[in-house]
């Protein structure tokens, strides 16, 4: 294994205090792993708390800032924060109008943010919680932990947090959030493994020519392997997975993500395949975003993820943000 | 059973996960992601860490400090599940010095019911709760029959490793191995192998008291 590291046990700890050292509107609660907006509480602004393994950078402490989160909890790597940190991230952040949860979709994430949410009520903060979960690699979801959450968080966050941004309650950014989840799928594919820096060797081995279909973003193996194709007949198996899921129509976001090892120019690649796929099925990509935003540490590989727009959501979407992740408009 | 019985138990947890993290990391790694020895070893070594700084005065208390020590350090699932678990656990034996075979199946039966209520797993799933069910049920029988201390733990490990390797062919329906649907199907679920050691651990920890 080689890592720009110090120590395997100390790699989270380090990667906080260099986030926060290169943006100084953040403020680090270095004890509690939790970065915060410097202008954090806000009167009278639904806070917004997010949060979950560490690994998938800029996910989420990147996108702490104006327009966007309020504050991110980062568990070790891979392994969702515990009630502590959130309930510390939940307290930074009320401003007086509730605080909104945005929990992925996993085991630990859920109980964790959910013992969270209960000290949170103790202490009279009120907590709203929306759970993502875009993953349709994840088929019989029914007997399954549930469709897992990956790319459209990113989405969530954004869209949540600039009606959060307007001084909207937090029953509005709370649907807001949940309409974004239920307009939007994902699903991924890696071209290799990732190594965590405790263990030392790769998560999976994959023979030179495979590659796996519908990962998740821990280096979980995924539902199927196959052998590499071409880009074009990649973006065909990725993009019918989720029209399948969700017929296309009428303008959409869409993000081609990288999963922490692949060149930008591939997921350009994958870009042009993904839009033409998406305009020769009768819709059009308004919107866009392409570079690494939810990662899983060094695995090779992307993601797709397909919101359907309204004018509302894409108004919020184009709405000025400022964080160390997105950045537009301010 | 008295408060160092316990207290043996708990850090004989933590040597013995200190010494398995590597397998049970792996288990972890061929259907989840990775992380499960790293978590409960750092767990565990904060929970030694807890009960040496402020050792707690009863059997009961020394479970409660555990869960939530667990609750506060693990993250993930496990920590949650296990922190119920010992809460649960140690709200069952109340403020007794001294916990007989009853309340010991008692207590555990709580646990079980914690994780349960929690993590809504039930038996099947390819889950912790495959491990803790039979050999739960195994000695709250064995204690209402009325036998030994060491029979009654013998019976509540031998069931428990008998239901760690039952999870080696079933599909997991629970956790995050569930996403892999029938590629699960062949390895030992990382959580049951945990809770094995667990028990295993009470069992030496109760026997090796004098």
């Amino acid at each position: 294994m080689k890592k720009l590291i110090n120590a395997p046990d100390d790699v989270v700890t380090d990667a906080l205090a260099g986030l926060a050292a290169a943006h100084p509107s953040l403020r680090l609660d270095a004890e509690n792993k939790v970065v915060i907006r410097g202008d954090a509480p806000r009167p009278n602004k639904v806070g917004l708390v997010s949060g979950g393994g560490s690994g998938h950078e800029p996910l989420h402490g990147g996108f702490v800032g104006y327009g966007m989160l309020d504050a991110a909890c980062a568990g070790e790597v891979f392994t969702s924060p515990v009630p502590d940190q959130m309930l510390a991230a939940t307290q930074a952040v009320n401003g007086g109008a509730g605080v909104l949860h945005i929990v992925k979709n996993y085991t630990g994430d859920i109980l964790n943010f959910q013992l969270a949410a209960e000290l949170a009520d103790d202490e009279g903060i009120e907590v709203v919680s929306v759970v993502v979960n875009d993953d349709v690699a994840v088929q019989d979801s029914l007997y399954t932990a549930g469709r897992r959450g990956v790319g459209a968080t990113v989405f969530v966050e954004k869209i949540a947090g600039a009606l959060a941004e307007e001084g909207a309650s937090l029953a509005d950014v709370a649907a807001v959030a949940r309409e974004v989840n239920e307009r939007s799928r994902s699903f991924g594919v890696a071209l290799t493994s990732c190594t965590l820096p405790a263990v030392g060797k790769p998560s999976f081995e994959l023979a030179e020519s495979e590659i796996e279909l519908g990962i998740g973003i821990h280096g979980e193996p995924g539902r199927e392997r196959t052998t590499i194709t071409t880009a074009h007949n990649l973006a065909g198996t990725v993009m019918d997975a989720i029209a399948d899921d969700m017929p296309l129509s009428g303008d959409v976001l869409v993000m081609v993500n990288g999963m922490g090892g692949t060149p930008l120019m591939e997921l350009y690649v994958m870009f042009a395949e993904v839009q033409r796929y998406i305009e020769g099925h009768g819709a059009r990509v308004a919107r866009n975003l392409v570079g690494n935003y939810i990662t899983s540490l060094d695995m090779q590989g992307f993601s797709v993820t397909v919101t359907q727009l309204t004018d509302t959501l894409t108004r919020l979407w184009d709405a000025p943000v400022d964080t160390p992740g997105l950045r537009w408009g301010r | 059973m008295d408060t160092d019985v316990f207290r043996a138990w708990i850090t004989d947890i933590a040597t013995v996960i200190r010494e398995q993290r590597d397998h049970l990391t792996q288990l972890d790694a061929a259907i989840g992601d990775a992380d499960h020895g790293a978590n409960l070893d750092r767990g565990f070594t904060a929970v030694a860490a807890a009960l040496e700084a402020d050792p707690p005065a009863s059997p009961g208390a020394v479970l409660t400090l555990t869960g939530r020590t667990l609750i506060s350090k693990v993250g993930g699932a496990s920590g949650p599940l296990y922190g119920t678990a010992f809460r649960r656990a140690g709200k069952s034996l109340g403020d007794t010095s001294d916990v007989d075979l009853t309340a010991l199946a008692a207590a555990l039966e709580a646990a079980l019911g914690g994780i349960q209520q929690l993590g809504a797993a039930k038996e099947g799933d390819k889950t912790m709760v495959d491990v803790l069910a039979p050999a739960t049920s195994a000695f709250s029988k064995a204690v209402a029959e009325g036998q030994s201390a060491a029979d009654a733990l013998g019976a509540l490990v031998a069931a428990a490793q008998a239901g760690a390797e039952a999870t080696v062919s079933m599909q997991a329906l629970k956790g995050r191995a569930s996403y892999l649907g029938p590629r699960s199907v062949g390895h030992e679920d990382p959580g049951a192998a945990s809770s094995a050691l667990i028990l295993a651990a009470l069992r030496d920890a109760v026997l090796a008291s004098p």
